[in-house]
């Protein structure tokens, strides 16, 4: 019974996903092989790397769904500002203005309106894919001009393995240094625990709440520019995908906590590796991807079905108004 | 500095800036922005766009209004339970889909289609419901990952199945009349959207469940201690909605007659949008149907009249976005900020002159001259007790006082050490006065009249009178109740001190000064109670003069006194005894020499009274200033007074010290001694009156010897 009351749900997820791996390594020809393994890790990355900054934002007791929406439509401005001729370093500035603003507004709704964070940034992302999509850029998917450092950023490659494995990991890493080994990023853990008690102890609570969304969107910035690097264009239609949903679910699954002050950087690599391992085994097994998609939101629901079960709330101290 | 004053009188007293705040108070005040919003965008719009508002086209963009406001109005009642349901479009496009099939596939009649349609709606409002009811979930992202899950589902079965529902030849004169006819010139999908808006908004207002949602939304916490089930409630608001969902699928299926991939793509944030821009607060509690019926107006006419101007692919979801971001925003900061708001608006002070008072300073030798005399009173219950603020004894000598927690001690004679909880009536008790039957009837703050018998039985007498006909808030309810005396026919005169406030704000009643004391009457004979005076500056000791023709109450605010005939030839009129007292008036009692007591509850100070006469700067003190630095009437230093049927004061006592006890607000002459209550005393005082008969109590005055 001991064994049963340790288990949480990164342990869950954790051999779930050495049983998948075990089982597909053995039933899935071609799935244990340098060459899939490279793509699974691939295939993850983009993910990976949003997910990062959506856990960054839920540990502080947030959730951001204005990443896709950013990171679609920061990138395809940016390559249509280059296409339509205009300087690089203007452009890549006028981009990152936009990025940063954006997040400042999503960060100073939040933390000084005090408005719910799932209703800004679910209104700041049909904002900003509206807003680019009908006043700046004029077709749905925008390419990557030839010879662009995107198009080479894409086409990069370390002992055979694409850069954005190694971004991914390098920005990982640096998320675990500054969540575990800095001020600041032990501060999100107590601001997300505890935001009254975090305030009335000193911390700027507020500021560091703007500056985490402004994190996140140029997180998304990057993940953007990555997609584009591989793809050689963007697709604004991303946007009405279910990215956003798979963004959360890696983040959740992993064993985050939707209430804040829980998790970090190993629970995102579990759920990315669950994930990852899960698609690729999918795609394989040649399920159509309408049944992945049922797939993994029934996954995520039954991921927050054991997180309701393991953490419930009490009738007594649930917070009016959290929805 | 004449012109001045005569200004200032003139804005403030005849302007009736206390309106404002009264409406603000109202509820429906809260419908006020989103229906010029309404108003604002159907004019915009409607002027835009050529022929909007020809028959024809009214008719087409509201089948659309239909089936969407039926829509809005599943989400509003989820989120008047404090939940939300994001997963709306999913159901719809589902509830579309089931219906197609039924009519299309399996060739069933329309009833057949409008019960898949229903089932497929509540099933999956069940499945909402039981996870975030029963398990607990998050309902945001339990509802998001639902809606992608039906969303997915729905695409499955569009690509499977939907070839065969555009094949097939069924048609139905019902199916076509549903989709394309219309009933009284009004098509089916309103009328429908008018049922239900109609049905939702009466259960929601006027029926038991209806209640339990609003107060599940309102503070969860307090629903579920109160016995409500919190959970199935919850429950039942994600079944409503899904059933919403499915009516409304039904009509989309009868209109279209197909599903296809774009079917209720973007209507959760659609819906969502018009619910919020509507007025239909985020986490429950505050909302109504029509605030949704309107939201859904607003943003579909927005939307669709976009599109018909022939903006770009996005200008819909920018716009959305603002609007979004826009109401929720001012949802939250109004919901935070609208007690502030009223707060500052509220207090409306009035101009007043006060008359010059004749000085009270010791040994200035005017008739209101304090003494010395109170310090040396003795104590009843010291540290026993907190805010007996009126007093009264029975036949048999024993002491009662109302306190603070809402109790009435009694103390029992003759030494008045041992004391017990004679009743607990709850809210503040104030005056006391015991009738005939030696029931002890007192005006308990917050809560109305209410009866004691010697037997301890609480009845409630009265707690209202008539409405009056120009009241923009409700001033049937008494707010506070405060000071009562019993007339020889039985009838009981009391007063309610302020309509504006509650008992505890008496300071703001009085920075504010505005006239909204009554005189009421209660007849136990019919049990009515009928308001005789209105429109003093807080009303408050009654007393019923010795012959029991007339009685004398008290105007605090204005330091007068006023006798009322309640019979012989001057009946019902009312004349000001004693003006420009130098303390604040309170409680009135029977002296033994026929003359009468009253209580200081505190002295007037110049300063004040200067500032009766500039309403501006208090205006100004009560918005800027926090309540410790405001100016108000100090009524820890007052003193008593004896007067007699003329008017003429007779003698004034007071505590110089005010150590032992300066702070009254009534006494009771009581064979030959005299027992001083105080609203902010931890005791009662007691006091032996020079010269005073020994033998009267006020149980004989009023009822004579015991029979």
């Amino acid at each position: 019974m001991s064994f049963l009351k340790n288990l949480n749900q990164e342990s869950i997820v954790l051999a779930i996903t050495i049983a998948i791996f075990a089982l597909a390594s053995l039933m899935l020809p071609g799935f244990f092989t340098a060459n899939n393994l490279v793509a699974i890790v691939r295939s993850v990355s983009v993910l990976g790397i949003l997910a990062l900054g959506m856990a960054m934002i839920i540990i502080g007791r947030g959730i951001d769904l204005s990443m896709v929406a950013i990171m679609a439509m920061s990138v395809a401005c940016y390559l249509q500002m280059l296409g339509s001729g205009m300087g690089e370093g203007t452009a890549l500035l006028l981009t990152l203005a936009g990025v940063i603003a954006m997040g400042l507004i999503n960060g100073i709704l939040v933390a000084y309106a005090d408005v719910p964070a799932i209703f800004v940034t679910l209104a700041s992302s049909s904002f900003v894919f509206g807003f680019v999509r009908s006043q700046l850029i004029t077709t749905d998917a925008v390419p990557v001009p030839t010879a662009h450092w995107v198009e080479i950023l894409g086409g990069l490659r370390f002992f055979s393995v694409p850069v954005e494995v190694f971004i991914f990991a390098g920005l990982a890493f640096a998320t675990f240094l500054f969540l575990r080994y800095s001020k600041w990023g032990r501060y999100v853990y107590y601001a997300g625990d505890n935001p009254e008690a975090a305030r009335n102890s000193g911390m700027p609570v507020r500021p560091m709440m703007v500056l985490r969304y402004v994190i996140s969107a140029l997180i998304a910035f990057i993940a953007g520019v990555l997609t584009a690097a591989s793809l050689h264009s963007i697709n604004t239609r991303i946007v009405n995908s279910n990215l956003l949903y798979d963004i959360v679910l890696i983040t959740v699954i992993g064993g985050i906590g939707l209430s804040g002050g829980k998790g970090g950087v190993r629970n995102v690599l579990f759920g990315a590796a669950l994930i990852g391992i899960m698609l690729n085994a999918m795609t394989i097994i040649d399920i159509p991807l309408l049944y992945q998609n049922l797939i993994k939101a029934g996954i995520l629901l039954g991921a927050i079905i054991v997180d309701g079960i393991l953490n419930p709330r009490d009738e007594q101290t649930a917070q009016q108004g959290d929805i | 500095m004449a012109f001045r004053e005569k200004l200032q009188a003139w804005r403030y007293n005849a302007i009736p800036d206390h309106l404002i705040g009264e409406i603000l108070t109202k509820r429906w005040t809260d419908n006020a922005i989103p229906f010029l919003a309404l108003v604002i965008t159907v004019a915009a719009f409607g002027s835009a766009i050529p022929g909007f508002f020809k028959p024809y086209s009214l008719q087409e963009s509201t089948r659309q209004l239909g089936e969407f406001s039926l829509v809005v109005t599943g989400l509003t009642v989820v989120m008047l339970g404090g939940g939300i349901d994001l997963s709306v479009g999913s159901i719809f496009a589902l509830a579309t889909f089931a219906s197609v099939a039924t009519f299309f596939i399996f060739e069933a009649p329309v009833w057949v289609c409008l019960l898949a349609a229903i089932a497929t709606g509540v099933a999956c409002g069940a499945i909402n419901g039981y996870l975030i009811g029963f398990l607990r979930l998050r309902a945001f992202l339990t509802t998001l990952v639902t809606f992608i899950i039906g969303r997915a589902l729905f695409d499955i079965l569009v690509v499977q199945y939907g070839a065969a529902t555009q094949m097939s030849f069924a048609s139905s004169d019902l199916w076509d009349f549903i989709g394309d006819g219309t009933l009284f010139g009004f098509s089916m999908p309103v009328l429908t959207a008018i049922v239900f808006a109609l049905i939702t908004h009466i259960a929601l207002t006027r029926s038991r469940p209806g209640w339990h949602v609003q107060a599940v939304g309102g503070s969860r916490r307090s629903a579920h201690n109160a016995g409500i089930r919190v959970r199935r409630i919850v429950f039942m608001t994600y079944i409503f909605s899904g059933f919403c969902a499915g009516v409304s699928g039904f009509l989309m299926a009868t209109r279209l007659s197909s599903a296809g991939p774009g079917t209720g793509n973007g209507l959760e944030i659609l819906a969502l949008t018009a619910a919020v821009v509507g007025g239909n607060s985020l986490g429950g509690g505050r909302g109504s149907v029509a605030k949704g019926i309107m939201g859904a107006v607003i943003v579909l006419v927005m939307t669709n009249g976009l599109i018909r101007l022939g903006f770009g692919t996005g200008t819909n979801q920018m716009v959305l976005g603002i609007m979004l971001a826009f109401a929720v925003t001012i949802d939250i900061r109004w919901l935070k900020n609208r007690h502030k708001v009223l707060n500052e608006i509220y207090v409306a002070p009035v101009y007043l002159k006060m008359g010059k008072a004749e000085s009270a300073e010791p040994g200035s030798g005017s008739a209101y001259a304090l003494n010395n005399k109170l310090s040396s009173a003795r104590h009843i219950g010291l540290g026993e007790l907190e805010g007996p603020e009126d007093v009264i004894l029975d036949r048999n000598d024993n002491l009662y006082c109302g306190t603070r927690h809402g109790e009435i001690v009694r103390f029992f004679a003759p030494d008045y050490k041992r004391s017990e909880v004679f009743a607990h009536v709850g809210g503040f008790p104030l005056g006391l006065a015991f009738d005939k039957d030696e029931n002890l009837i007192s005006c308990v703050g917050a809560m109305g009249l209410y009866k004691i018998s010697p037997d301890r039985e609480v009845t409630r007498l009265s707690a209202e009178t008539r409405r009056s006909l120009t009241s923009i808030v409700d001033d049937a309810r008494m707010r506070d109740p405060n000071d009562l005396d019993i007339a020889p026919d039985g009838k009981i005169y009391f007063t309610d001190s302020t309509k504006r406030y509650d008992a505890h704000e008496w300071m703001l009643d009085s920075i504010e000064n505005r006239g909204t004391g009554r005189l009421l009457v209660y007849d136990p004979k019919d049990g009515s109670t009928k308001t005789l005076l209105d429109g003093y500056r807080y009303t408050n000791g009654v007393c019923i003069a010795h012959d029991g023709q007339s009685l004398y109450f008290s105007e605090s605010w204005r330091s007068r006194i006023h006798r009322y005939w309640i019979a012989g030839p001057k009946a019902g009129t009312v004349e000001c005894v004693i003006k420009d007292m130098p303390g604040y008036t309170d409680n009135i009692n029977r002296a033994s020499d026929g003359t009468y007591w009253m209580a200081w509850l505190g002295m007037r100070t110049p300063s004040f009274d200067l500032s009766l006469r500039h309403p501006d700067m208090r205006k100004r003190m009560t918005r800027r200033l926090p309540q410790d630095d405001w100016l108000f009437p100090n009524i820890n230093t007052g003193g008593i007074v004896k007067f007699d049927d003329n008017g003429k004061i007779i003698q004034t006592m007071g505590d110089l010290t005010g150590q032992n006890h300066p702070m009254v607000t009534s006494m009771r002459e009581h064979k030959g001694k005299l027992f001083i209550g105080g609203i902010l005393n931890n005791r009662i005082g007691l006091f032996d009156i020079e010269g005073a008969d020994p033998t009267w109590t006020g149980m004989t005055s009023y009822w004579g010897e015991k029979a």
